[in-house]
């Protein structure tokens, strides 16, 4: 499997993803710059990873979304290549588009670093199959704007076509109906706020995250 | 020519961060504060003539982000149509 790493001036979490993503697919990503116009050839994967993009100005993710680089992701994603936004990430692909509502700051207003239990709310995706609907993980979160809101209507159709791929098990955030994280309507974007790609491997004091990767590589293919 | 732009959370989107500021008021002791709505002001120095729709665009594609967000264009001197 080809993966991608996309850069912004800021983000931070993108070696930890890059380091998650070469030890289950055995190959190094390409770290692709922020004015980079178009990703590598043949690419099979794309992460955009956690961070304070552009110093988080005007909006977290907002100067982000409307980088070169995001043009190529675009078209990627609408050709059906998996990807997915992780913490700022997430932030960026729902200023860009790609997926809907926005992360407003947390409604306690306080930054939240810290490990949080979720749900497996879909076993059935792309990223999710190796866990069970339903199944109890933990992820940590390290965040400041990590709550999420859309309209009624979205949320109805969120819940409805079982797009909400994560949930919350305590409320961290003020994120309506606690999603942590949710699916584009083809069901090959994945936004969450907690970092899968910071629970890998046992020394990180848990492994919960791996079988995403895992999981993505199994479907996905090499 | 300038303008300035309001930007504003929509109705019943929640803002915490009024809250708070609410919340410090009326410990300051002003009394009489119902309620508490931040937003951002954004002052723009644009060539003369820019149309109002070139501003609005620059606010639709950037400014604001109109999910969770509302705008208001006021231009302060050259006004064009």
């Amino acid at each position: 499997m080809k993966t991608a790493v996309i850069v912004f001036p800021g983000s931070n979490c993108d070696r930890d993803l890059a380091v998650a993503l070469e030890q289950v697919t055995g190959r190094k990503p390409a770290m692709v710059w922020h004015r980079e116009t178009e990703l590598p050839e043949g690419i099979d994967f794309i992460g955009v990873p956690g961070g304070f993009s552009y110093g988080d100005y005007l909006r977290s993710g907002a100067m982000a979304a409307r980088s070169p680089v995001m043009g190529a992701v675009r078209d990627a994603a609408a050709r059906g290549v998996p990807a997915i936004g992780i913490c700022n990430g997430f932030q960026v692909l729902t200023e860009a588009g790609l997926l809907p509502g926005a992360l407003m700051r947390n409604a306690g207003l306080r930054f939240i670093c810290r490990q949080v239990p979720l749900r497996v709310e879909n076993s059935q995706s792309l990223f999710t199959s190796q866990y069970e609907a339903g199944e109890r993980v933990t992820f940590p979160v390290a965040h400041h704007d990590g709550n999420y809101q859309a309209d009624a209507g979205t949320l109805e159709r969120l819940e409805g076509e079982g797009r909400v791929a994560f949930r919350y098990l305590d409320a961290c955030n003020g994120s309506s109906n606690d999603i942590a994280g949710i699916l584009n309507d083809a069901g090959n974007v994945l936004g969450l706020m907690p970092h899968p790609e910071r629970v890998v491997e046992p020394a990180h004091g848990g492994t919960d995250g791996r079988r995403l990767f895992e999981g993505l590589l199994e479907t996905v293919g090499v | 020519m300038k303008a300035r732009i309001f930007i504003t959370l929509k109705p019943g989107v929640l803002d915490p961060q009024g809250k708070a500021i609410h919340h410090a008021l009326e410990g300051l002791g002003f009394g009489g504060v119902n309620d508490v709505r931040a937003g951002k002001l954004i002052e723009l120095e644009l060539a003369d003539g820019t149309e109002d729709k070139a501003i609005e665009d620059m606010c639709r594609k950037l400014l604001a982000n109109t999910v969770i967000e509302n705008f208001r264009i006021e231009r302060l001197e050259g006004a064009q149509q």
